[in-house]
């Protein structure tokens, strides 16, 4: 695959259409072949580029493949420990008023060790916006159950499969914020399919639209495939989170506040 | 107030006892200098709003008890390693788990020591008047933000809880010292400068080896220029009740007490534990005989004046494990060790 460029050198008599977001650094990524934290990374500097929002922007990655974002998107950035962004990003927001902060967070961290404080974010509704990744699995330790990893679903640490009565059952982290009042903007997307990118892109760019009008919490949560942590190859792994993710985590629009 | 007086804006706590008076002050008056005081849902929470807050140039301060401060030791850990300016408040409390509401000093090892893991050091306060709380607190933030290092203000469960006349006075500790721009401060590039990165990680190559060598040098600096301690009867001496907080001014009866029966007795008084007065204790072992270090403790401090000491002197030891020490149980002690040395 030839890789877009900024550097890139337009030939006479073309224009340039599509291109490396300018807050996105021209470097490669540790991520694995297939997992989509690449695209969602590039989703979020089309975002912070259209919106013209790079030099007043804050980020927040902690614990997590996407714990290195910062060599990645060239913004302001904080790591934080495991499961803590909300509660860091609340100390820069609170200091920083008028910047654009927002965490960017696995389903391991957030759903399971940092539960407390992203449920608690909402419920103060701060004017912070979460990227919340599910893969459904901790991808950075090797794979292990996490809290929305599938009934049957086999990691690491369920080599038989997730057995309910061991485990219990997969936790919807976009339905149970829906209940919390402080949260303005909710949904839930994938991105597994070019249309499924592009929808995503927009969810983004309302939840940070949200925040700069002061609105509230704001948070979208996107289905990506962990080909290294499911064990299949690139597109198997998009076959399966269709398949599998997709009937378990419903897409679509889970609270609007300016909908009403 | 000596917080809000020393600039701090950002406050962030969650409720415990014995300090729920401080978090109640900054709700009532951090609004009236435009500041913030926000009640988190757990010590975990509020230590890394602090992490954030610090990170984003603030002088951000949190306070808490036993219970709490074995939560917040995650996120110290982590502002050790990111060396962002904290001050915090650990008022102390009885017995390890929930343990007790008592007076105590159980948590010297953990404020000293480290704590958290890896391998880091704060600065450690200990006041023992309500005035010179209040005058350390001040110290706490110029120092947090000279060094980058998290200042920790250790207090006697009974030094939290009373009250005594103070002078409100803006701290100067004659020093003037020109405090480093905060150029590393997450304030958004503007576009016109490199991002800044706040980092816990290490992960690079070499780069713990890197941070521990860069760290040693900084605590050694910070032992060379920051200790601090205070004396009493000390000059004709030839014992010395080492206590710090509350409990030297139990000792100070004690060591009244004594005098006017003719015991050569004084007071050693470490108000930075760390940096530990290390070398004042040790330049007095030529002529002091016996150190009497007294805690509301089964003995902490104590194994910082052995290694000061080191084999010198006599050393031995009054303490509890909570409550109140009284002037006769240290007398008593005082009484003993002179009486040791006499049969010696």
């Amino acid at each position: 695959m030839v890789e877009v460029s900024n550097k890139m050198t337009v030939m006479p008599g073309l224009r340039k259409i599509y291109g490396r977001p300018q807050s996105l650094k021209d470097v490669r990524t540790h991520y694995c072949p297939g997992c989509g934290h690449g695209i969602i990374h590039r989703l979020l500097c089309e975002v912070i580029d259209e919106l013209d929002i790079q030099g007043r922007t804050i980020g927040v990655s902690p614990v997590g493949c996407s714990v290195f974002a910062f060599d990645y998107i060239n913004i302001d950035f904080a790591d934080s420990l495991h499961g803590r962004a909300p509660a860091v990003a609340t100390g820069i927001k609170r200091s920083q008023p008028d910047k654009i902060v927002f965490t960017y967070q696995g389903d391991g961290d957030l759903a399971a060790i940092g539960l407390a404080e992203i449920v608690h974010a909402a419920v103060r509704s701060e004017k912070i916006t979460t990227i919340f990744v599910n893969n459904a699995n901790y991808g950075m330790t090797g794979g292990q159950m996490a809290p929305t990893t599938l009934i049957g679903q086999k990691t690491t640490t369920t080599p038989f499969g997730r057995d309910h009565r061991e485990c219990g059952y997969p936790l919807r982290i976009a339905e149970l914020l829906a209940t919390v009042e402080g949260v303005v903007y909710l949904c839930r997307e994938a991105v597994d399919t070019s249309a499924r990118v592009i929808q995503a892109k927009k969810s983004i760019k309302t939840a940070f639209e949200r925040q700069m009008a002061g609105d509230g919490f704001s948070l979208v949560e996107i289905l990506s495939p962990c080909p290294s942590g499911w064990g299949m190859p690139p597109i198997k792994a998009r076959e399966w989170l269709r398949e599998n993710m997709m009937p378990q985590y419903k897409l679509g629009k889970f609270k609007d506040t300016r909908e009403g | 107030m000596a917080a809000i007086m020393a600039g701090c804006r950002k406050y962030f706590a969650y409720p415990i006892t014995p300090q729920n008076e401080i978090p109640e002050y900054m709700a009532a008056h951090m609004p009236e200098v435009g500041g913030v005081f926000l009640q988190a849902e757990s010590e975990l929470a509020a230590i890394n709003m602090v992490y954030g807050a610090a990170a984003a140039g603030e002088r951000a301060m949190t306070s808490t008890s036993g219970p709490g401060y074995s939560l917040m030791l995650e996120g110290i850990s982590g502002i050790a390693r990111a060396e962002l300016p904290v001050v915090l408040v650990l008022v102390m409390r009885g017995g390890p788990g929930i343990g007790s509401l008592e007076n105590a000093q159980l948590d010297y090892f953990s404020a000293t020591k480290g704590g958290g893991h890896g391998g880091y050091r704060n600065i450690v306060l200990a006041a023992s008047s309500v005035q010179e709380l209040f005058d350390l607190t001040q110290l706490a933030f110029e120092l947090a933000d000279y060094y980058r290092v998290l200042v920790m203000l250790l207090v006697d469960g009974i030094l939290g809880q009373i009250m005594e006349p103070i002078e409100i006075m803006p701290f100067s500790n004659g020093k003037t010292r020109s405090l480093p721009a905060k150029t590393w401060a997450l304030t958004g590039t503007g576009r016109q400068r490199p991002q800044n990165i706040i980092s816990t990680m290490l992960m690079r190559e070499d780069e713990t080896y890197q941070w521990h060598q860069r760290m040693a040098v900084k605590y050694q600096k910070i032992q060379a220029e920051e200790v601090r301690y205070d004396s009493y009867c000390l000059e004709d001496a030839r014992i010395a009740v080492v206590a710090y907080g509350m409990t030297s001014r139990v000792a100070e009866t004690a060591i009244d007490e004594c005098r006017e029966q003719g015991l050569p007795v004084g007071l050693i008084r470490p108000i930075s534990l760390f940096p530990f007065p290390y070398q004042f204790i040790s330049q007095y072992t030529h002529r002091i005989e016996g150190f009497l270090v007294t805690e509301v403790s089964m003995g902490q401090m104590v194994e910082d004046v052995r290694l000061a000491v080191n084999g010198r002197s006599e050393v031995s030891f009054v303490g509890r494990g909570g409550g109140l020490l009284s002037h006769q149980e240290i007398t008593r002690g005082i009484r003993e060790l002179w009486l040791k040395l006499a049969t010696k």
